[in-house]
């Protein structure tokens, strides 16, 4: 229905605070979200970065920044090894990865790997989102 | 004996050791390489010049990579010449290594014009961390320096100097800076932010002689340029650009044409041998023919679809074609395939310019499909266009979309998402 709930819930979870109005009125820069809600009318739905089996931007990432996790097939991020080169963002197909608030570095999904599921798809109100492993 | 040989550790060595190991944990792998600690980013050799990044940042891989993955790393050893009739590669000082498979990973080295001067202290090249080393132990006694060439890395090392408060000269030889990736409109708005971070850019022009100091004739005391002009300075950067290191296969009979010549699966004529990288002419999908395109994610690319092939995983390269990635003077800007087309009724151009936000985009379509990107500050959707051109997608009913600030996946029509993105409707 294109509520764009999950990316004030993406949002508030990647903030210092983690907490709504902070994130949004108080955190300079204010954190992005790391879903993205497209809306093409009657069209909606909500993309992030999809972990991919043989990811491009990992083939590509010129800092070594960009890692597919071999055991739990996470495509990871590492800001500090980050030079904020954009070749990722050249590369990605499902235009997912973007630049962070600072404007330095990249930042993408990390489907919040601290929580059990993450905030998008525990907040989304209609079940759109939905997690669950598949195999590759 | 080794079953696989690598001569060269950086983009394509890498990509390749990880994809033999992928398909092929036990076959013995032996990587040569001069550089003592090769496994780092070379495109960041300018972050440790301004600065932004130590050796550390710039690893790309761990120093654990070698043994990780059970490769007898040969760091600091010189490949100088190959037998392809006994299948050994000769080391500098006498070691033979044996192989079943082997991958020329060389790479590039610097083009150095004959420039008169161009032996004095304090001219530099700009490739490697051991360039990047020597020119940043100069750069707290030098002031001023000129770089010669205003591509990727000429641009590249002259926000280095900038930052590290140089005063800078960049000469460039065509009309334009960048001119091989942006087209006149970019450039001279690149240019124009580059001239107000205070570098001074000559263009139509190049450095004919390099002036000594009037206390020592050789150290660097200055530059004419062709027109007669003389720049001062402490320091020349050389960053015309690189040409394939083929050293290694003169005399064999490797075939090569301005770079070792490659088919699909990174073969070169001579069975057993690959090539990937900057030393190999590959597949561009733009042009329809292989092309020089030293480029890292390419090689990275080409390396891993050669390790496949070696370890017996068939696979093969989608082909590539000029892609660039920039971040320097705090403007990013993406620029694939065609930036200037021919003029020629083939090419339809789509451009959108808004000066006052210094954003640019451009998209050149042939027949419908897309064939050039270029976009200037405003690149997030850059991804998406490079899908769609990578599988010639027809973009002719959303093309008028295709620069709008509102596009994105959801504006293709469901039955293309359907094509390109299979994934998403299993």
């Amino acid at each position: 229905m294109g509520c764009g709930l999950c990316e004030v819930y993406c949002t508030v979870q990647h903030s210092k605070s983690k907490d709504v109005i902070k994130a949004y009125n108080r955190e300079n820069p204010r954190p992005i979200s790391r879903i993205k809600l497209e809306v093409n009318k009657p069209v909606s739905f909500a993309i992030q970065c999809r972990h991919c089996e043989d990811a491009p931007c990992v083939t590509a990432c010129l800092s070594g920044a960009m890692q597919k996790d071999e055991e739990t097939g996470l495509v990871t991020h590492d800001p500090e090894k980050c030079m904020g080169c954009w070749t990722c963002i050249m590369v990605c197909p499902y235009g997912a990865i973007k630049m962070d608030a600072s404007g330095k570095v990249v930042s993408k999904c990390d489907l919040c790997s601290e929580l059990d599921v993450p905030a998008c798809v525990a907040n989304c109100p209609n079940g759109a989102l939905v997690y669950k492993e598949v195999k590759p | 004996m080794s079953k696989y040989v690598i001569v060269g550790a950086s983009a394509a060595g890498i990509g390749a050791v990880e994809a033999i190991r992928e398909v092929d944990p036990i076959g013995t792998i032996t990587v040569i390489s001069e550089e003592p600690c090769p496994q780092y980013s070379r495109p960041m050799i300018s972050d440790l010049v301004s600065g932004k990044a130590d050796f550390e940042k710039m690893k790309c891989r761990d120093d654990q990579f070698w043994q990780k993955n059970d490769v007898q790393a040969l760091t600091g050893r010189t490949a100088v010449s190959l037998n392809l009739a006994d299948k050994y590669v000769a080391l500098y000082k006498g070691d033979l290594v044996n192989f079943e498979k082997l991958l020329i990973a060389t790479g590039g080295k610097p083009f150095v014009p004959k420039i008169e001067g161009a032996d004095k202290d304090g001219v530099f090249t700009f490739t490697t961390l051991s360039d990047a080393e020597s020119l940043a132990a100069k750069i707290e006694t030098a002031k001023s320096a000129v770089v010669i060439g205003a591509g990727l890395i000429g641009v590249s090392v002259t926000e280095a100097l900038i930052k590290r408060g140089l005063k800078v000269t960049m000469v460039e030889l065509k009309d334009k800076i960048l001119s091989l990736i942006l087209d006149a409109k970019a450039s001279e708005m690149v240019e124009s932010i580059i001239r107000k971070a205070g570098v001074t850019i000559a263009t139509g022009q190049t450095v004919q002689r390099i002036l000594g100091k009037p206390e020592d004739d050789n150290v660097v005391g200055g530059a004419v340029l062709t027109n007669g002009e003389q720049v001062q300075c402490d320091l020349v950067i050389i960053a015309i650009g690189v040409i394939p290191r083929m050293e290694l296969i003169s005399g064999t009979d490797v075939k090569t044409n301005r770079g070792i010549i490659v088919d699909r699966f990174m073969r070169t004529n001579v069975s057993d041998v690959y090539a990937s990288g900057d030393v190999a002419e590959a597949y561009d999908f733009v042009f329809g023919e292989n092309r020089l395109l030293p480029l890292w994610p390419l090689a990275q690319l080409e390396g891993k679809v050669a390790g496949y092939n070696m370890a017996g995983k068939k696979a093969d390269y989608p082909g590539g074609t000029a892609m660039s990635a920039l971040k320097y003077f705090d403007i990013p800007i993406i620029s694939v395939g065609i930036a200037n087309p021919k003029e020629d009724d083939a090419y339809e151009i789509l451009t959108t310019h808004d000066p006052e936000n210094n954003l640019y985009k451009k998209i050149v379509l042939k027949d419908n499909v897309i064939v050039g990107i270029t976009l200037v500050n405003e690149i997030e959707n850059a991804g998406i266009l490079f899908h769609l051109m990578k599988n010639c997608a027809k973009v002719k009913k959303f093309k008028q979309e295709l620069l709008s600030e509102n596009f994105s996946l959801a504006t293709l029509p469901r039955s293309l998402r359907k094509k390109l993105y299979p994934g998403e409707y299993k």
